[in-house]
């Protein structure tokens, strides 16, 4: 499977080298370093989420909240911001990574200790998360001239020739995949998505696992909440709608089994890179908005159908033993 | 041994005759025949593994045999599919029905043949009323109304009963229908089997335990690793003889027993109970012993193997290990403290499909081979191919995903995954269910030498000769409670059975 994963990945990398040519056909601009560049600091938040997702969906769940999560914890980072420009920014990007962390707990635990269906504990507190953006700001806008210039320009400071935005999503999947591959956390994810149930046996907190994966996914989209609203120095409840589906549809077309226990790093940034290609490319060879949303759908069916075949070859292989009586 | 049989006046409503029907690696039927006739009982009698659920699927169209012929009312006839059975009259009722708990109980009655009104629509009234009086024909009180998931057990089987009546079933089989009912219940059961006969029916009766036999049954059939060993009215036998014909075979030379010295006890367990599951659980293991846990399925053998390693929690009981008091809470910390368990369903509960082999060894093992935290994939190898050369893995590479293994490797992996844990304590819960014969051997041969390195053994088994073959001791289980303790130089398969069924005076009840 190791194999077949990495022959998946290879996959991916030529699919998006092959868009990328054939996008440079129509518009050659497209694949000058500096465009590149761009693009991928574009998809940095998206790839920074897709990370904790595929935590979450590699444990056999699904966080439907994290754009929700997302939104308020860039909405307090304004606020915080707005109320006390004095505040040093990696405080503020401290403060609201732990109330990610926190509101990612919140799922965990109803996971872990009711044993709600993820998809229902998320699909409820994607909603609650809102309300509650709504309740601190009353609904009103926090717009760029509240914040302060250093809130602001943080993520598009350059280091090194390139923007912090980008730097931070690498360090978030150095961080991801030295804790995926080289913790026992991250193989404990891999083993109850794998097979809960012998997961258990061998001695691992089936719940406590996921509960971890959850504050993972909670963390990561606290810090995405303060790049987002800074990069886009706006703040207002609906920021991120719909974002969810977005970084879901990454992970499948990074290879991420929903059904848990397969899927890699890589597998996640380059499905991330993927969406963020196709996203900035259709609009620069003028193809309408409506007909990108068809093929980023189109994309993900595609993706899905792919991952079922090659995983049901697998089942094929287990079903050997022949039943006794 | 075998017995003539007494012909009956009657002509047999369904007749099997030379039947076989084979499994890669198993022979679970052989050139079986057997009648059943109508208003009358026949108990099909049989260790676990001698072939009676093979032959219920037969009889239901679930399985199709390899040879021989089904004849029904005289006329020979094919079940390709259940419906087809179905059609035919023969109908099953099976220990867990097969129901649909969120339909109403006349529409489980009905399903797939309910009285239809104008255009094709269901005729709803009809079918409540006839719902109605079939359930008062079992002398069931049920409302056909309401949903069938507010049924208990005994209730469902009254259901089950009166669709079988709804199809006009000829032939009814009853596969361990009293296994989880109550006292009374049984007696309401007993009853309607009686109005059954009455009614004409054929029935087979599947059952492990005697005094039910004895009571209702007037025909027997006895199997034996997936053959026919006797059969005859049940006025001409008694306990014993059944008994002895299930079990009467050859035992001893096939398992590779080598003689360890016992040392020590390792594992004392005692006043081990649960408010459910089972009680009164005391016993010591020692070192280099393999103790055998015998008893029917559903003994509670399993659910006290899972309390013991922390998966449930008991209400009470204290657990030595090595002289020192243990607390278990979880499995984690069993394995921590030396005890592992081989869970019985390996495909759900063994190899994790989609890590590769060496971090399916590694995994209870992990923290002997990280370093500050941090796994290291080169301790990782080490351990994994250490314990995989010793059980003689084949595989191409340890990098290579489990799920590309045959079943035999896949359980090697998962033996060598408990075993790189360095335990004290092994258990290992039918160890050798549903595999072929080559690798069953390999698994005793192994057994054996675990023991011989002063590892003690519990083994958890529903087959008599795996058990005469291996153990040292036998514990056996019978209803949540420990029902008899046996040595090796004692052990017969007769005492085995005799504990496990719970017939306690050597001749009681027997007809004579």
């Amino acid at each position: 499977m190791a194999k077949l994963l990495k022959n998946r990945e290879i996959l991916l990398v030529f699919a998006i080298v092959a868009l990328v040519f054939l996008i440079a056909l129509r518009f050659p601009g497209f694949v000058a370093p500096s465009n590149l560049a761009r693009v991928y600091n574009d998809t940095s938040i998206l790839i920074i989420l897709a990370l904790g997702q595929m935590a979450v969906i590699l444990t056999r769940c699904i966080d439907l909240s994290m754009a929700a999560n997302l939104a308020l914890s860039g909405m307090v980072a304004a606020m915080i911001n707005a109320a006390f420009p004095g505040v040093p920014i990696p405080l503020v990007i401290l403060t609201v990574v732990a109330l990610g962390a926190v509101l990612g707990s919140i799922n965990g635990l109803l996971v872990w200790k009711l044993d709600i269906p993820p998809i229902v504990v998320t699909l409820g507190t994607l909603t609650i998360y809102r309300g509650t953006i709504f309740l601190l700001s009353n609904g009103a806008w926090i717009n760029a001239h509240q914040m302060s210039d250093a809130f602001k320009a943080l993520p598009r400071a350059q280091l090194a020739g390139f923007p912090v935005l980008s730097w931070l999503s690498v360090v978030a999947v150095i961080a991801v995949y030295l804790l995926m591959t080289r913790t026992q956390t991250g193989r404990a994810f891999f083993a109850v998505g794998g097979n809960p149930h012998a997961a258990v046996y061998t001695g691992i907190d089936v719940g406590r696992t996921r509960f971890l994966a959850y504050c993972l996914s909670g963390a990561l989209a606290g810090l995405a909440g303060y790049l987002w609203v800074s990069r886009y120095a706006v703040a207002y409840v609906d920021i991120a709608a719909g974002f969810e589906l977005d970084i879901i549809a990454a992970c499948v077309i990074g290879g991420i089994s929903i059904a848990g226990g397969i899927g890699s790093v890589g597998g996640a940034v380059l499905g991330s890179l993927f969406l963020g290609v196709i996203k900035n490319a259709l609009p620069v060879i003028n193809i309408s908005p409506f007909a990108q949303l068809a093929i980023s759908g189109t994309v993900i069916i595609i993706a899905v159908a792919v991952n079922a075949r090659t995983e049901k070859r697998k089942g094929r292989v287990i079903l050997k033993k022949a039943e006794a009586v | 041994m075998l017995q003539e049989t007494t012909p009956l006046r009657m002509k047999p409503a369904i007749t099997l005759e030379g039947i076989s029907k084979s499994f890669p690696g198993v022979k679970a039927l052989s050139d079986v025949s057997l009648s059943l006739y109508p208003g009358s009982v026949t108990a099909l009698i049989g260790e676990n593994g001698a072939g009676k659920s093979t032959l219920v699927k037969i009889l239901t169209g679930i399985y199709q045999p390899d040879g021989g012929t089904i004849r029904v009312d005289g006329i020979e006839t094919h079940f390709p599919t259940a419906m087809a059975a179905s059609q035919h009259g023969v109908t099953a009722i099976h220990q867990e029905t097969v129901l649909f708990d969120e339909l109403s109980v006349a529409e489980n009655i009905f399903l797939g043949h309910a009285p239809r009104g104008r255009f094709g629509l269901i005729d709803w009234k009809t079918l409540n009323g006839n719902a109605r009086d079939l359930l008062r024909r079992v002398g069931a009180d049920i409302d056909p109304t309401i949903r069938l998931r507010d049924l208990g057990i005994a209730n469902k089987h009254m259901v089950a009963i009166a669709r079988a009546l709804s199809i006009d079933a000829g032939v009814v089989i009853m596969d361990e229908p009293t296994a989880a009912l109550s006292h009374k219940e049984i007696h309401e059961l007993y009853e309607l089997i009686d109005r059954l006969k009455a009614d004409g029916k054929a029935i087979l009766f599947i059952s492990h335990k005697f005094d039910e036999i004895f009571r209702i049954a007037d025909r027997y059939t006895v199997f034996r690793d997936g053959g026919m060993v006797g059969e005859g009215l049940i006025a001409d036998v008694d306990q014993d003889h059944l008994v002895k014909m299930m079990v009467g075979r050859d035992v001893g030379q096939v398992f590779p027993k080598v003689d360890v010295a016992i040392g020590e006890p390792v594992l004392t367990v005692s006043g081990y109970r649960h408010p459910t599951e089972f009680e009164d659980i005391n016993f010591e293991l020692r070192r280099g012993e393999i103790l055998g846990f015998y008893g029917l399925i559903g003994a509670g053998r399993s659910e006290f193997m899972q309390s013991l390693i922390g998966i449930t929690r008991p209400s009470a009981g204290a657990v030595k290990l090595d002289g020192k008091v243990l607390v278990i809470r979880s499995p984690s910390e069993a394995i921590a403290n030396g005890i592992v368990y081989v869970p019985e369903e390996r495909g759900r509960q063994g190899a994790i499909i989609g890590l590769p082999i060496f971090q399916n060894v590694t995994l209870p093992s992990l923290h002997r081979t990280s370093r500050s935290g941090f796994l290291k994939l080169a301790n990782e190898f080490a351990l994994a191919r250490e314990y995989t050369q010793r059980l003689d893995l084949r595989a191409a590479s340890l990098d290579q995903d489990v799920g590309t293994l045959s079943g035999g490797n896949q359980q090697k992996v998962v033996i060598a995954k408990w075993l790189a844990t360095q335990p004290k304590v092994i258990i290992l819960d039918e160890p050798t269910k549903g595999i072929d014969i080559g690798s069953k051997a390999a698994v005793h041969a192994f057994m054996s030498e675990l023991a011989g390195q002063g590892l003690s053994v519990i083994m958890v088994s529903s087959e008599i000769p795996e058990i005469m073959g291996m153990a040292d001791r036998v514990i056996v289980m019978r209803e949540g409670r420990i029902a008899g303790r046996f040595e090796r130089s004692e052990l017969t398969a007769e005492k085995l059975v005799r504990a496990a069924a719970g017939i306690t005076t050597q001749v009681e009840g027997g007809a004579a």
